[in-house]
């Protein structure tokens, strides 16, 4: 197993993928999952298993990184009939959505279903998730409040 | 499995927190009563050419907090991938600085003295060396005297090379300090801790 800092295509199409099976609603994985004409059959490589992981953040995106705090994430690991492994880490406590994502990231690797899954899954779920953020932020900028430091021409003496 | 699946890692245990905690006391027993073969629980694979037991001891004992050094064998197969996949543990070329040592092919093993044997005000911080042997009987029997056993007992694993037993005497020469060693074959393990006095 080779690790590199460069990504290449497959892998940055993968981190998509992995990325919004992660943010989408169990819901509508698992409406997803049932939507397909087969659902094939999997061995746990790693059972799901929730934890604790630190969030890191930069204030302003390039400052000194510092703890932001904790939160909750589900992994496992699982392997197709024919030998693709699937992997997902999800936020929070559900094994059925980490299981979910990591069965999607599975199938979306066989090249003959990843085109036809990209359409019927992954678009509109992205789809769904842009719109809810939509949403979300017209209805914060109803409410926005500008604030003003007025100059109060007082000179320091 | 067909070869899609070869290099990518593999099954751990079935039950990770129940089968490792059954290791663990199969461990711990074999360690305190020396000379006693005791049974781990298999996990589900083992990456070659590590035996089942030594593949659980793993499973239940390494983490990132563990440098592990593997010898020719256990290095060249499916072994590094394995264990990165489900212990996280780093990887070492320096004997004299391995928490636990994988041996697959005891007969080539580096001298005992080799090894992290602790300090004084620390002498846990010793390698703990895991030998996969052919078997746990059937060899030239060898008398176990000391801490945990009541009277004598008496072991005869296959595959150890001469040296390993006088360098077990050396070894215990050392004590409270010295490299723990547990005999590995199948599913099932003997432990041979630093306090055992062995005559051959």
């Amino acid at each position: 197993m080779s690790t590199s800092a460069h990504t290449t295509p497959d892998q940055a199409a993968r981190k998509h993928w992995m990325g919004v099976l992660a943010r989408a609603a169990e819901d509508a994985l698992e409406e997803a999952w049932k939507g397909l004409e087969r659902q094939p059959e999997h061995v746990w490589v790693r059972r799901p298993e929730s934890g604790m992981t630190m969030v890191r953040g930069r204030a302003n995106g390039n400052g000194t990184p510092f703890n932001l705090g904790e939160m909750t994430v589900t992994r496992c690991a699982l392997r197709l009939d024919d030998g693709v492994m699937g992997v997902a880490y999800v936020q929070g406590r559900s094994h059925r959505h980490a299981e979910l994502a990591a069965l999607f990231d599975a199938l979306l690797q066989r090249p003959d279903e990843a085109g036809g899954l990209q359409r019927q899954v992954i678009a509109p779920l992205e789809h769904e998730r842009s719109q809810a953020g939509e949403a979300a932020r017209r209805r914060t900028a109803a409410t926005r409040v500008e604030f003003f430091t007025m100059a109060t021409g007082r000179a320091s003496s | 499995m067909n070869h899609v699946a070869e290099g990518l890692p593999q099954p751990g245990f079935a039950d990770a927190v129940f089968d490792s905690q059954a290791s663990f006391r199969a461990v711990l027993d074999a360690l305190a009563r020396p000379g006693q073969i005791r049974t781990l629980t298999a996990p589900l694979t083992a990456p070659a050419p590590l035996s089942p037991a030594a593949t659980a001891l793993a499973l239940t004992l390494f983490d990132h907090d563990t440098p592990v050094w593997l010898d020719a064998g256990a290095g060249g197969g499916d072994v590094a991938g394995f264990l990165a996949f489900h212990c996280g543990c780093p990887l070492v070329d320096e004997t004299e600085r391995a928490g636990f040592a994988l041996i697959t092919a005891p007969a080539a093993m580096p001298a005992l003295h080799g090894f992290a044997i602790g300090e004084d005000r620390y002498p846990e911080t010793s390698t703990t060396l895991v030998i996969d042997v052919p078997g746990l009987t059937g060899g030239a029997p060898v008398r176990l005297s000391g801490p945990g056993i009541a009277t004598v007992t008496e072991v005869a694993p296959l595959g150890l090379p001469e040296r390993f037993w006088s360098q077990m005497a050396a070894n215990r020469g050392l004590f409270p300090l010295g490299v723990d060693v547990v005999l590995a074959a199948g599913e099932q393990v003997i432990g041979l801790p630093r306090t055992v006095k062995a005559e051959v």
